[in-house]
């Protein structure tokens, strides 16, 4: 066995043993356990449990590759994924606590005073959910297969029964502390390669600064400045100012990833694991930090990655690289076919160009550069095996946090809240054990056969969640008169835009060919792009609950006062059942 | 009930600066106006892009520890007995 492979299994079977530790110290007792980890989380650890729970192989392996292929353009990844838990903060989750109920639909069902309203939003949570989950387990597939080895289907079997042992044994307790542990994972797996990467190419060993710096070659050159020379020479667009599909896209693009964070329910859920809502408001500050620290390290990660990229290929103009002496990551990656080349002028040099004709690089799949990046700066093995051990942490932490979100807006909403309410708190602790476990099997299913559009997935759960839950949460604190009438036919309609919108471009549930607009630019909405329409349709959200909520009249007195009472700070109670 | 109305009203009134500073250091400096504030420097970077990329997040962290700050003082103004 060589040295990486050995490190690469130390690292990662050493975080599971701790992940499975965490999870028997911390399991779950009571349905108040479960489902709100006992209501005893300090803000400080919530900040940590946040991050991981949010931070997904996306954020972790995705994000910076896809700011080095779009410069400025990444910008709304960086801005929308953020920018969200300010409104968590001062929208959302102070009022939430205070209701002290233990899931969303639960307080969608009391605030709109509607076993309809709980049950449409139970299914604007799974579809969003589902949608998120899928991208997951195809993370913790890809990355096992890639660094152990193994197929990619047994890679998310083990995956699926890692997950299976701390979600269900632990419930939102059990997941709230290995979060912590998996964030510390991801965060210090992220950074140092960063730290190194950022020193070797400036001299500085913080990113976030080394990306402003001049390069440490001794020509007193910004890297960026550099960057962008080397890539318009090349003809691709310049890396600090290429737009992504217009502005008023990037604008409706942020604004949905925005507003998506806010409405996604296995983040919110974890604002109710606090004791108290000054302890919510801290939580998102605790977790904003969380996520800075990995969130401003990205965009050096990924210019950094491209430079070197770029630099390898062609160290000076006109000097290309022999393909016949290429690294060995290159023959590495170019075994799992994310990496292509074809010689096409036969000159035996490799030529990478805007230029679809003359480029040889016919692939350069995005998500690598988060994973290659230690081996093309020549950093040691022990680096590589943690870049491993923390991609498989920050997939297994967020699709855990969904599961848990899926599982209990089926055994509390459905089951207990509305068709079996008097079902007793060991037979509802059982029902949720149960509901996840299928809901794992489910989400492996899906990560076996992917509805093939697996890699936009994760865009589309923001705009989803955006266009249906974050509206109706909103305006049940901020308006005391929205109805349930009202609030239900804006959340129908808006995620109901939104769909309708992305599967006209991509398919009906993505069958290929059954577009009927076709996704091309053109037949874009004012040339918005379908991952950015949730923006459009929370606008439609609030648009339809306000004009049914003037032809059917505001919700009833007592309805009003449960407002007046969220309003207020004081007397948060533990969360509670009922 | 007066005071009720007075602390929502204040509270109101942050979320309102606080969402307007949000708007205007993503949206504003990082998107629509992007391309004057790249005439400026900040080291190696365009000071528009910064912002896209760093600025706005930076500024996010601030708006929400100050609103917490803010709202514990307002919390104990209007509800410190309990």
């Amino acid at each position: 066995m060589d040295e990486l492979k050995l490190y690469t299994y130390i690292a990662v079977f050493g975080t599971f043993a701790l992940y499975f530790g965490i999870a028997w110290w911390a399991r779950a007792g009571s349905t108040s356990d479960f489902y709100v980890a006992g209501g005893g989380i300090t803000p400080f650890q919530n900040g940590m449990a946040i991050g991981a729970d949010w931070m997904s192989a996306a954020s972790f392996i995705s994000m910076a590759g896809l700011i080095a292929f779009l410069g400025y353009g990444g910008s709304v990844f960086l801005m929308g994924w953020t920018g969200g838990y300010v409104l968590l903060a001062m929208l959302l989750a102070p009022y939430m606590r205070k209701h002290g109920k233990f899931t969303v639909p639960e307080f969608i069902s009391d605030r709109y005073y509607s076993k309809t309203a709980r049950i449409v939003a139970v299914i604007c949570l799974i579809i969003a959910s589902v949608t998120y989950v899928i991208g997951q387990m195809k993370g913790v597939g890809v990355a096992f297969s890639r660094f152990l080895e193994v197929d990619y289907d047994l890679g998310l079997v083990i995956g699926m029964v890692v997950v299976w042992v701390y979600a269900v044994l632990g419930g939102m307790k059990g997941i709230t502390y290995t979060q912590i542990a998996q964030y510390v994972v991801m965060i210090f797996a992220y950074t140092i390669p960063a730290v190194f990467i950022s020193l070797q190419l400036t001299g500085n060993p913080i990113p976030q600064l080394g990306l402003g710096s001049t390069l440490a070659d001794g020509s007193g050159v910004y890297l960026l400045d550099k960057l962008d020379m080397v890539v318009t020479d090349l003809g691709f667009k310049e890396y600090t100012t290429g737009n992504l599909g217009g502005t008023l896209n990037m604008f409706a693009y942020t604004m949905s990833l925005m507003i998506g964070t806010a409405g996604l329910p296995h983040v919110i859920m974890r604002f109710f694991t606090v004791p108290s809502v000054q302890a919510a408001r801290q939580s998102a500050g605790y977790a904003l930090i969380c996520i800075a620290l990995l969130y401003t390290v990205a965009p050096a990660v990924g210019a950094m990655a491209r430079f070197n990229l770029m630099n390898t290929i062609e160290p000076a103009a006109g000097e290309n690289l022999v393909y016949d002496e290429r690294p060995q990551w290159f023959k590495d990656w170019e075994k799992t076919g994310l990496l292509k080349f074809e010689d096409k002028n036969g000159d035996g040099k490799v030529q990478y160009t805007a230029n679809a004709e003359t480029n040889e690089m016919v692939k350069v799949d995005r998500d690598i550069m988060v994973l290659a990046n230690p081996a093309i700066a020549n950093l040691p093995n022990w680096v590589i095996a943690l870049v491993a051990a923390g991609g498989l942490a920050a997939a297994l932490s967020t699709a855990a946090g969904l599961l848990l979100a899926i599982s209990s807006s089926v055994s509390h909403d459905l089951m207990k809240g509305v068709f079996v309410p008097d079902m007793s708190e060991k037979n509802e602790l059982l029902a949720g054990r149960v509901t996840m476990t299928i809901a794992i099997l489910f989400a492996g299913y899906l990560g076996m056969n992917p509805p093939g559009f697996a890699a936009g997935t994760v865009a589309l759960a923001f705009g989803l969640a955006a266009s249906s839950i974050f509206p109706a949460l909103m305006m049940g604190i901020f308006s005391k008169k929205m109805s349930g009438k009202a609030a239900i036919a804006g959340m129908i309609s808006g995620i109901g835009v939104t769909m309708l919108y992305v599967f006209q471009h991509k398919g009906i549930m993505f069958i290929p060919g059954t577009s009927f607009l076709g996704d091309m630019g053109p037949n874009w909405f004012f040339g918005i792009s379908p991952n950015a329409f949730g923006s459009v349709g929370a606008l439609v959200n609030f648009g339809v609950a306000f004009a049914v909520l003037k032809a059917t009249g505001p919700a009833p007195a007592h309805i009003q006062d449960i407002v007046d009472n969220m309003r207020i700070p004081t007397g948060a109670g533990a969360a509670h059942d009922h | 009930m007066e005071n009720k109305e007075a602390y929502w009203q204040e509270n109101l009134r942050l979320i309102f600066i606080c969402l307007a500073i949000w708007f205007a250091v993503s949206f504003g400096l990082g998107l629509l106006l992007v391309e004057p504030l790249n005439a400026i420097r900040l080291g190696g970077y365009k000071l528009g892009f910064w912002f896209a990329q760093q600025g706005s997040i930076y500024s996010f962290l601030g708006l929400i520890f100050w609103y917490g700050a803010k709202m514990n003082k307002l919390d104990q103004k209007y509800h410190s007995e309990g």
